[in-house]
């Protein structure tokens, strides 16, 4: 769902505007803003993890924790932690098994959804 | 005492004059990339930008389509925006075009309009300004260099009315008006300043850039969304604004001593029987063929259509209901294949037509296409066959053909 924002002008130049109230509802055009605007936020779209053929495995063994599959992950779903390693949020990660190609210790394994 | 203190009148090229508009409405951000014949346009910016005389961030870019994507961009900051093109180089950036106005930010482009090609033609024709007219840009024919630089000036202040938020297209014939010189009265710096404050400090009131606070702007919009609104929204701004124009153009008008009459100007219309409607520098010209008919007693008139966009349908029909019309031309310097009568004006005039008393006889045409000439002969050729087809019912100066509705003249 888009959350779209009105927003209103502030005197500080600093703070410039800002994002005022969430407009969840509206009675009709004329209380729309000229352009819908939102912000980021997580799972706008639905759970896209539903969408999932192959689930992504990390062999915590075999994982040297250097954060490649964090950074190459194109939907922000992996986690990563210096100490613990990268963790994948399976509520929103798609499968696309970019972080499996990546992975220079091939530790993670593409296993079908069963 | 230099140019920035005090009026002064200079001998300008018609693009000079748009590069003069954009100074003197102190544009923040210019995009460019050259294309005949609107080149000088950016030319004489960028030597305005390079002598300091304009404080301007001047980008060149590598295509017209990220000229308009430069547009955007600056634009969604808060930045006056100005840029100009042409023919080949319009169509290409015509996605940009649209987001644009979707994204309702109030840029300002002058078209040096030419023919589209193939076959190649870079001389004056309006196709090409007038395939932009459902991007929901507001559209405007300046038919003198004077009113190409007002028209910068003032467009600006309809295009940043909070309540409008729509860019703006100002269009003028390519070379004939590009590249001729005439004076241009160029307005001291601090009165136009007067006339058209600078942005406002914090942006426009609907859009922000600002890395500090991601906003996500051009949303997927679903079926079931707002889709359907924010297009009516659109609509609904570009067809309210004529009431801001005109009260721009009075503003104007009494700031700097013009006389612009709205969005149509009518010339000896008050007891006019026959009336020619036209866009662009051949409106001035049909006021020479209107005194010359004048002068054998003939009771004609012209209208000049300064925007087509919105299309002025409420003037056109209570101008038109005060005089004693019988029959009306309107011409068109643009080609609409396949359309009902071939020019773009002409079709929309049916909309005029339906408001008026039935028995006013119509002919639409098209004149001039890639910049062939149209004389003051042409023009009262075109009055003849009017009134003939008034009286007798046939055109019958046989130098204009009267083809599947369309009168085309001078064609061979």
């Amino acid at each position: 769902m888009i959350k779209l924002l009105k927003l209103v002008r502030v005197d500080s130049k600093k703070t410039r505007m800002k994002q005022a109230k969430v407009l969840p509802s509206f009675k009709n055009w004329q209380e729309l803003p000229h352009i819908p605007i939102s912000v980021g936020v997580t799972g706008s779209i639905g759970k896209t993890g539903e969408w999932r053929t192959f689930r992504p495995v990390i062999d915590s063994n075999n994982c040297n924790k250097c954060g490649f599959c964090y950074l190459y992950c194109p939907e922000g779903t992996i986690s990563f932690d210096k100490e613990q390693g990268p963790e994948i949020d399976y509520e929103y990660c798609k499968g696309c098994g970019i972080c499996a190609h990546e992975c220079p210790k091939k530790a993670i394994e593409m296993k079908r959804e069963e | 005492m230099s140019v920035e203190d005090t009026e002064q009148t200079l001998i300008l090229t018609g693009n000079e004059a748009s590069a003069w508009g954009a100074r003197r409405a102190k544009v923040n951000v210019i995009t460019a990339y050259p294309i005949t014949p609107q080149t000088t346009v950016m030319e004489t910016l960028a030597e305005f930008v390079d002598s300091g005389s304009m404080n301007a961030k001047f980008v060149k870019v590598e295509s017209e389509h990220s000229v308009m994507a430069g547009m955007v961009g600056a634009s969604m900051t808060g930045a006056r925006t100005f840029t100009a093109t042409s023919g080949q180089g319009l169509l290409y950036m015509a996605e940009m075009v649209h987001w644009v106005a979707g994204t309702r930010l109030p840029v300002i482009t002058t078209i040096s309009s030419r023919g589209i090609a193939p076959p190649w033609n870079i001389w004056v024709d309006y196709s090409d300004v007038m395939s932009m007219r459902d991007t929901g840009w507001l559209i405007q024919f300046a038919s003198t260099h004077q009113e190409i630089f007002d028209s910068v000036i003032m467009n600006y202040k309809i295009a940043e009315n909070p309540e409008i938020m729509l860019p703006v297209f100002v269009a003028y014939g390519g070379f004939t008006q590009s590249h001729t010189s005439k004076p241009v009265i160029i307005p001291s710096q601090s009165d136009v300043d007067d006339f058209l404050p600078p942005v406002p400090e914090n942006g426009w009131s609907h859009v922000y850039l600002d890395p500090d606070r991601p906003i996500v702007h051009g949303n997927l919009v679903m079926p079931n969304q707002e889709y359907m609104e924010f297009r009516f929204k659109i609509h609904e701004t570009a067809t309210r604004v004529s009431s801001v124009i005109k009260e721009v153009i009075v503003e104007f008008n009494k700031k700097f001593g013009r006389d612009y009459q709205g969005l149509v100007e009518p010339y000896m219309c008050d007891d006019a029987e026959f009336i020619l409607i036209t866009i662009g520098a051949l409106s001035e010209q049909v006021k020479i063929a209107v005194d010359m008919l004048r002068e054998q007693n003939m009771r004609v008139g012209s209208i000049k259509l300064r925007y087509f966009r919105p299309f002025p349908v409420d003037d056109l029909v209570s101008l038109l209901k005060s005089t004693n019309v019988k029959g009306i031309a309107v011409i068109d310097r643009s080609i609409a294949f396949g359309s009902p009568t071939g020019g773009h004006v002409s079709s929309e005039f049916y909309s005029v037509l339906n408001q008026l008393e039935k028995g006013i006889t119509y002919l639409p045409g098209v004149w001039g296409l890639g910049g062939r000439d149209v004389t003051v002969d042409d023009q009262v050729a075109v009055f003849t066959d009017l009134m003939n087809l008034h009286e007798n019912g046939e055109i019958a100066t046989g130098k204009n053909k009267f083809i599947a509705g369309t009168l085309w003249v001078n064609i061979k």
